[in-house]
């Protein structure tokens, strides 16, 4: 290909937020060039402006807060960034066209597919509304969903997640657009769902010669989908090249720090043992909890329908967890891992079976004594944002538990909270702001303190790093396996990130459908998967490198999964049979 | 096709270049051009009441303190009243009766709603049904059909007036705590406390209350008008502020069979009515615009 001139060329883009003193700058300078036919992906970290620079070419940026200052955006020998909403508005949806994130929420509840779907050919490319529905069922084939005619007629909430996605896809490519603004378009979605979306993409992509703008947090993806990178932080362009430079020779320490922290499925493949990140660990000691046969239906409430079906969330799970030792709960929405976790803790009550924690059966215990056994068993949860009382300060959410448990107050009490401040790398004037003051991170370290606070034997941990930057993961995983091995915490981990898993577990449980499809030591079932499902899970993983292909996806028939009683294949790895 | 739902990372990126920004609540309210004039009315109001005695020239009671309907003049800025009383002394007196009107059924109504409202949706099951359902019946009523109620009970006269408007409302404030107490409820911070063992009184005084109050403070203030509305309607029925008090409501319906020769002792209480429902009507928009920047934008 010769003197190939740019599709899309952004330069000097600057864009910022408020006025005067309070003026915000959240992008500054920014320039790319996007080849026809090329996937261009802008990567970086929460605040990095890499949704806000997209959002900003297709003149969907709150009006009013933000202010473009400079730039120019040229597309087909116009000024995106100087076009009046009219002309934008009939860029978007035909030559420029946009996926989102949350599948869920980006489709119209009330409309049916087919109108959603029809809308913009009707309304860009003049078709009729005949020739528009033959479009949107080839579309609706093509992006892979049966069925298209009955398709047509659904409503959203029909759909799961990763169907949802496949139509937001087939509206945007429906156009043929030009561009494809692709804003985190897998991130909602479970592992097994994020790769045949991207198989899909890719596929259309060539199919159509569409150009790719992939705004994305997650190396796994941009190793997988980019032609060329662009790294941003705070608003700026940090580094650009092509995908392989980025990741083999990366120029920049940010990108470097970047790729570092990825955590890679495979790294720790060889070791038996999580890292050792204190001289002297505890070590795995007696069993401190034992669970079997826990089953938990949610039942639609209702005045005429009491009682009538539901759903099964749990069904026969039951385990064992040794004090010192980290059991993770992998799998993927729907899974019931997190409501096996809320089950230990008695958050829920279950239908059946039972939960000993040093051999007291905690079914059994009345509500004053559950509040008491709760000293030996806390909990860090996934969304720091929501997780802590906004209306409380950092120092009395930490001591709270203290309070409760009546183990410490006056000076005491003061004493222990700074303590546990700094335990977990925070500052002891921290301890007088609120939670909106801190960063994600800091506010997980929040959680962290105040889960320690009371020397619990047992922390549930529900995908604690899920909504953390990576660099900023790295770092609470850090702290989380260093207070494992010096206090000899015992951890029930609960992640969908199976490279995240490989990192911290003794032991992994892969959970579907309300069930344990396999259980055992990280190594056997990580290396050497014994159920189809597990190994699914496996091979979808995104690889963040780019000279990795991964294999083609495993076909699973869910209907034929094996999903019987567990049965003991090698020391103390179980599979469903 | 394009829905302009953002997603949660640009949510994040305005969020962190719009951080250093947080003003605080004062700032926020007399920025507002609502909360700003909202705010200075009721200063207004609140500076009559305190220094009644003091700002008007005469006592309100007082008859014959000028000619028998006199229109405005210099002496008598709104004109006499039918006894010859000066119509703005009363205004200025009326001042502090409808404060009290306002702070006393908003205090009854606030109260017994939120801890009704507090109690039925940390309970849920059977409590949250009975009571709720209770809430339900009362709230199927007009307010002001409870009120006659409570006043046929109680007697007339503008304390009753008082009690009566507070306990009419309650069935609406403890509706609008009980679901944001179910929303409170639903979020991980409340799961996070029970989890860490927490007890009842806990849960609901140190984690539910804290977060429902603001809600409640932009309600409460909004309802003062309502409250000072109801208050003044009852008087003008006569089951209110009994002669002589210049109570505003019972100045308006004296002045009923006067309305063509004296029209300024209808107009000045109604326009003070009028004005101070303005005014807590603006403050408690002010109030919900300074507590969440977010609804200012749409």
């Amino acid at each position: 290909m010769t003197a190939r001139t740019p599709l899309l060329s952004v330069k000097g883009l600057t864009i910022s937020f408020g006025r005067g003193r309070h003026r915000n700058v959240a992008v500054k300078g920014l320039s790319y060039d996007l080849m026809p036919g090329e996937t261009l992906a802008i990567v970086g970290e929460s605040g990095s402006g890499k949704s806000v620079s997209s959002m900003a070419l297709l003149g969907l940026l709150p009006p009013g807060s933000a202010n473009i200052e400079t730039g120019t955006a040229s597309f087909d020998g116009r000024d995106l960034l100087k076009l009046s909403d009219e002309e934008l508005r009939g860029i978007r949806g035909d030559r420029v066209t946009m996926i989102f994130q949350e599948p869920m929420t980006s489709l119209t509840p009330v409309l049916r597919i087919g109108q959603q779907l029809t809308e913009a050919l009707i309304e860009h490319k003049g078709m009729s509304r005949a020739e528009a529905a033959t479009r949107g069922r080839e579309m609706l084939n093509l992006v892979g969903l049966d069925d298209p005619p009955r398709r047509m007629r659904q409503f959203p909430h029909e759909l799961s997640g990763g169907m949802r996605q496949r139509v937001m896809i087939a509206m945007a490519m429906a156009s043929d657009p030009a561009i494809l603004l692709a804003d985190e378009p897998t991130t909602a979605l479970d592992v097994t769902v994020q790769a045949q979306i991207l198989d899909l993409m890719r596929d259309l992509k060539t199919r159509f010669g569409t150009s790719i703008i992939l705004i994305t947090h997650d190396m796994g993806v941009v190793a997988e989908m980019a032609d060329r990178v662009v790294v941003m932080r705070k608003g700026r362009k940090i580094e650009e090249g092509p995908v392989r430079q980025i990741f083999e020779t990366p120029q920049e320490d940010y990108t470097k720090a970047l790729l570092a922290a990825v955590p890679r499925l495979g790294a720790h493949a060889a070791a038996a043992e999580p890292r050792q990140v204190v001289d002297s660990p505890a070590r795995p000691g007696a069993r401190l909890l034992h669970t079997e046969g826990m089953s938990k239906t949610f039942r639609q409430r209702g005045l005429f329908a009491a009682k009538s079906g539901g759903t099964a969330a749990m069904q026969d799970v039951g385990f064992d967890l040794a004090a010192g030792e980290t059991l993770a709960l992998v799998g993927e929405s729907g899974s019931g891992k997190s409501t096996t976790g809320r089950a230990v803790l008695r958050l829920l009550d279950l239908d059946a079976g039972v939960i000993e924690i040093d051999g007291i059966d905690m079914r059994k215990l009345s509500g004053a004594n559950v509040r008491k056994a709760r000293r030996e068993m806390q909990m860090i949860f996934q969304d720091p944002f929501a997780s802590l009382n906004p209306r409380l300060s950092a120092g009395r959410l930490v001591a709270e538990p203290m309070v409760i448990h009546g183990l410490a107050k006056g000076r005491e009490l003061q004493d222990r909270t700074e303590q546990l401040f700094l335990r977990v790398g925070l500052e002891a004037d921290h301890m007088r702001r609120f939670p909106h003051e801190f960063s994600g991170g800091q506010r997980q370290r929040l959680s962290i303190a105040r889960a320690l606070s009371v020397n619990p034997k047992l922390i549930v941990a529900d995908e604690p790093t899920s909504a953390l930057d990576v660099s900023v993961q790295a770092q609470v995983l850090e702290l989380m396996l260093e207070l494992k091995q010096s206090l000899g915490l015992a951890y029930l981990f609960i992640s969908h990130d199976m490279a995240v898993v490989e990192e911290v577990a003794h032991r992994v449980a892969v959970m579907r459908r309300g069930r344990i499809v396999e259980i055992g030591p990280r190594q056997a079932v990580l290396n050497d998967p014994r159920h189809p499902y597990t190994s699914a899970l496996l091979a979808a993983v995104p690889v963040p490198d780019p000279t990795r292909r991964r294999g083609t996806l495993p076909t699973l028939d869910a209907g034929r999964l094996p999903m019987g009683p567990l049965t003991e294949i090698a020391p103390q790895h179980m599979v469903a049979t | 096709m394009i829905h302009s739902s953002s997603t949660a990372d640009l949510a994040d990126d305005l969020a962190l270049a719009s951080a250093p920004q947080r003003r605080s609540f004062w700032r926020a309210l007399l920025g507002s051009p609502s909360g700003l004039i909202g705010l200075a009315i009721v200063a207004v109001l609140i500076f009559a009441a305190l220094t009644a005695p003091i700002i008007a020239p005469f006592d309100p009671l007082r008859m014959a303190a000028g000619p028998r309907l006199q229109p405005p003049s210099l002496a008598h800025p709104m004109g006499t009243d039918d006894f010859g009383r000066d119509v703005f002394s009363r205004i200025i007196f009326g001042a502090r009766l409808t404060l009290q009107i306002g702070v006393i059924a908003v205090g009854i109504s606030l109260t017994c709603g939120l801890l009704l409202g507090l109690v039925a949706g940390y309970s849920s099951g059977w409590t949250e049904r009975v009571l709720m359902r209770l809430v339900d019946v009362l709230f199927s009523f007009t307010e002001i059909v409870i009120a006659l109620a409570c006043l046929a009970i109680f007697g007339v006269g503008l304390t009753n007036a008082m009690i009566a408007i507070g306990i009419a409302s309650i069935p609406f404030y403890a509706r609008v705590t009980h679901s944001v107490v179910l929303v409170e409820k639903g979020k991980p911070y409340f799961e996070a406390a029970v989890a860490a063992g927490a007890g009842h009184i806990r849960l609901i005084f140190m984690h539910l209350l804290p977060n429902v109050v603001p809600t409640l403070i932009v309600i409460g203030t909004l309802g003062v008008s309502t409250a000072i509305l109801a208050a003044a309607g009852l008087s003008f029925l006569g089951l209110g502020a009994q002669p002589p008090q210049p109570e505003w409501g019972f100045m308006l319906s004296s002045s009923r069979d006067l309305i063509s020769r004296a029209p300024w002792m209808m107009i000045f209480p109604g326009l003070a009515i009028a004005i101070t429902v303005l005014g807590f009507n603006l403050l408690g928009d002010g109030i919900r615009e300074a507590l969440d920047p977010r609804q200012t934008e749409r």
